[in-house]
């Protein structure tokens, strides 16, 4: 049953995707879809930069420009095609370790400089495509085949480290709250400046699996039964919000935006219009 | 045939460099083949600093100085450096200041008070890699007085043209 | 009027690419090759272009790739240590087709080395650096004129056959400053890549006409909404397994540029017929053996001097021809004996074979090259 979303949105010859059955990228993809739809955007004018692990295989899904680049350097990729079109709506989608990892030092500095890409990190707190090692977002105490003891690194709060860095819009949503989650997508491709929206994801084959969160479903509940707004969070004790997941806008500052701060300086030599 | 290998040697900071980028192009307004060169690294920071221009009617193959015909000193390190174990026509120019041992008997040889010139005729220190310019043209006389300041206005801060301008003039003016 | 000026190298080099077309650059700042990064952020502006001085390395290969594909012609610089980290995504853009240029000013290593003393040290990293089999073209430079020119034919030679190409300067000729003659608008040939006449057209994004092997290129925002991928692809640009795509592309790959050799080698050559020894040069280390040629050949020494420009790929035929000309090939370059393993390979026992190299960080002077060839 293809909806209206999927024939505009989707490269159906290149489905089904190749996600593991219960896997919250699929629900994701489809919110940054419905984002972009109700943003009312050109389609020839977005492009879609991934890099590499579960979550950059929906660059070739996606009817976009898309480009599914190197481990960790999508933003570094998108940076380049930003600032030399900065005509083109850029949107990145990444997976934990591609982005906070190997990726990591590309994250703060498309944060510093405030370019205008929308960074959306599809975290399933495990490195799915090699087979569930730890990433730097799973949780301290749990299991990988790289944490068979459990994992005594701290995790990354991710949008924290992004607004620390300077991005001037920062978000969490979750694969199980698709409605308020393409909501965020949406204000952060809307945002002028450099977003970033934590998806939270579930992948029962590895992390679930691993630490006997149980079914697809179990592993969907504990979203839902354990999701607080930010709204709500404020109203909550730091030991109330242990193990909880912060849900909504996060952050939003003001600064000016990279490419259009460049563009003047490209105007002082009158050379504006291409 | 003729062919100009120059050496300048000194202090970072005294501009040394710059002055043989200043020599290069003067050769080039007056036809030559030019090379200039330089030593980078913590050398050129603050410590002993080195600049090299080759200058010739024909076309320059290797591009570093291996027989200089043309020395200038501005340090005593320098001296002690680069200006030993010379051919006999390379031309010597160090620094008044520079203490040259009794028993140095290069034939070519030239002390002029550059250094003293820049800082008290001149009346800035910076200017003294154009009062060096100025000497050393006047010795070695490859290029037109005009084309030597059409270089040096090249290559000089905004504001300044006229002092580098006099010290160039007092540069040439040392060598009697 | 002729517009001489006094350039140096990696200036050259900077104003070349601009007449290239090149509007995009990104990079890192690393010395010998500095100059280049901050000529560019100075230039670019002023045409109209785009400079961005990334977090590393890797960043600065990758944004200059994404630069690309978005349509603009791009350029990253880097030396030594910076060279190896530009790996990664020359590979990408091997397997995606995306035209760049990578400027490495060579300069003495392993590691970081002598920074920063004159080196040829990266001559088989060019060709091997990126893993995978892969195509690779590169260009060594041995003036300043050369920085400028040569800068251009590695756009032209990028953009005609949607690859990287290794602009293999080195201290020599980055740092050396010399009259060069600017060469007018006019004079200059410049290719673009040829991009699909209707962007919305329906051939598959990487299908070559008939008899071509190489596809052309639509930029990002122009219509055609096509898949980037560094994994293996069929014509459409979207990954697969299939052995046989894997077998198509990689061969097509390397083909695009073994059968475009007449017009991508390029070397200087000054071998008069009775000519005995061959010193083989490149890059800066041949103003060394020019200067020595000469002086050699003023004493009455039967010798001269074959120098690729084009070093990768390797102008195998020539080389061939040469050796089987002279008594002697003396490979002279800046490191403890790279392209002589290509010549080697080439010549087989055609004639005899020397080699002169250094590794000190000191430049080879034209009386060490004499030497060498006067020994055996």
């Amino acid at each position: 049953m293809a909806s209206k979303l999927v024939d505009k949105y989707f490269r159906e010859d290149h489905l089904p995707h190749i996600w593991c059955p219960g896997c919250g990228h699929g629900v994701l993809m489809r919110d940054v879809a419905q984002a972009v739809e109700n943003l009312g955007l050109d389609q020839n004018k977005v492009v879609l930069v991934s890099g590499i692990g579960c979550s950059s295989r929906a660059a070739g899904y996606m009817d976009f420009n898309t480009m599914h680049t190197t481990h960790g350097r999508a933003l570094a990729f998108a940076t380049g095609i930003k600032m030399a079109r900065p005509d083109l709506e850029v949107i990145c989608i990444m997976g934990d370790g591609d982005a906070s990892a190997i990726g990591g030092n590309h994250l703060i500095h498309a944060a510093r400089r405030n370019i205008g890409i929308t960074a959306i990190i599809f975290n399933n707190n495990i490195y799915g495509m090699t087979g569930g090692q730890y990433s730097p977002t799973t949780p301290y105490g749990e299991k990988g085949t790289t944490a068979p003891y459990g994992n005594i690194d701290r995790s990354f709060n991710i949008p924290k480290i992004a607004e620390a860095a300077g991005a001037t819009y920062t978000a969490r949503g979750s694969a199980f709250d698709a409605v308020r989650t393409t909501k965020l997508i949406e204000e952060g491709i809307r945002h002028k400046g450099f977003s970033v929206i934590e998806c939270a994801s579930i992948c029962p084959t590895y992390y679930g699996r691993k630490n006997k969160k149980g079914s697809v479903v179990d592993m969907y509940r504990w979203q839902k039964e354990n999701s607080v707004t930010v709204e709500k969070a404020k109203t909550m004790t730091p030991e109330e919000l242990k193990g909880k997941l912060i849900i909504g806008e996060l952050s939003r500052d003001e600064f000016p935006e990279l490419t259009e701060q460049y563009q003047k300086i490209i105007e002082k030599f009158g050379k504006g219009e291409k | 045939m003729s062919k100009m290998e120059i050496r300048l040697a000194g202090t970072g900071g005294q501009g040394l460099i710059t002055g043989t980028i200043i020599l290069a192009e003067a050769g080039i307004f007056e036809n030559k083949f030019v090379a200039q060169s330089q030593s980078y690294g913590p050398e050129a920071r603050g410590g002993m600093c080195k600049g090299e221009v080759i200058i010739s009617d024909d076309k320059i193959g290797f591009t570093k100085v291996t027989k200089p015909t043309f020395v200038m000193a501005l340090s005593q390190l320098s001296f002690k450096k680069y200006c030993h174990d010379l051919d006999e026509d390379c031309f010597v120019l160090v620094d008044e200041s520079i203490e040259v041992p009794a028993d140095y008997n290069h034939k070519k040889f030239m002390k002029l008070p550059i250094l003293q010139t820049a800082r008290e005729v001149v009346g800035k220190m910076q200017t003294v890699n154009i009062v060096s310019i100025g000497a050393i043209n006047k010795i070695l006389g490859f290029s037109s007085a005009e084309n030597m300041e059409k270089a040096v206005l090249m290559h000089v801060p905004k504001g300044t043209e006229e002092l580098n301008l006099k010290a160039l003039a007092e540069g040439a003016k040392l060598v009697k | 009027m002729k517009k001489i000026r006094l350039m140096q190298g990696n200036e050259a080099c900077v104003e070349g690419a601009i007449a290239a077309g090149c509007r995009f650059y990104a990079g890192y700042p690393i010395t010998p090759s500095t100059e280049i990064a901050e000529g560019c952020a100075v230039r670019m502006p002023q045409v109209g272009g785009h400079f961005i001085q990334m977090e590393d390395e890797i960043a600065g290969c990758a944004a200059a790739v994404g630069a690309s594909a978005a349509g603009v012609k791009s350029m990253t610089a880097t030396s030594g240590p910076g060279f190896s980290l530009k790996q990664e995504n020359l590979g990408y853009a091997c397997i995606t087709e995306i035209p760049f240029v990578l400027v490495d000013v060579q300069r003495a290593g392993p590691s970081t080395g002598l920074p920063t003393s004159p080196s040829q040290g990266d001559v088989m990293q060019a060709k091997w650096g990126t893993h995978g089999d892969h195509p690779v073209i590169a260009i060594a430079p041995s003036s300043v004129e050369e920085c400028y020119r040569k800068c251009v034919r590695c756009f032209n030679l990028a953009e005609k056959y949607r690859t990287p190409v290794i602009f293999l300067m080195d201290e020599i000729v980055g740092h050396l400053r010399e009259s060069i003659e600017i060469p007018e608008e006019s004079e200059l040939e410049i290719i673009n890549r040829s991009c699909p006449e209707d962007p919305t057209h329906t051939a598959p994004a990487y299908s070559c006409k008939k008899g071509e092997l190489v596809p052309c290129m639509a930029p990002f925002g122009s219509g055609e909404r096509y898949n980037i991928t560094g994994l293996i692809h069929g014509e459409d640009g979207f990954p697969t397994n299939s052995t046989k795509t894997a077998d198509a592309q990689v061969k097509r790959l390397i083909a695009k540029i073994e059968e475009n050799l007449d017009d991508i080698l390029e070397w200087e050559e000054d071998m008069p017929e009775d000519a005995e020894t061959c010193i083989v040069c490149y890059g800066g280390t041949a103003r060394s053996v020019y200067s020595a040629v000469e002086e050699m050949r003023n004493a009455g020494e039967k010798v001269g001097f074959f120098r690729p420009i084009t070093v990768w790929p390797f102008p195998v035929e020539k080389m061939t021809e040469i050796s089987k000309k002279v008594k002697k090939v003396v490979v002279v370059e800046h490191n403890n004996g790279q392209l002589v393993l290509e010549v080697e390979r080439v010549i087989k026992n055609n004639c005899a074979l020397d080699f002169l190299g250094k590794v000190n960080g000191t430049v080879i002077t034209p009386d060490e090259v004499i030497a060498k060839v006067k020994e055996g």
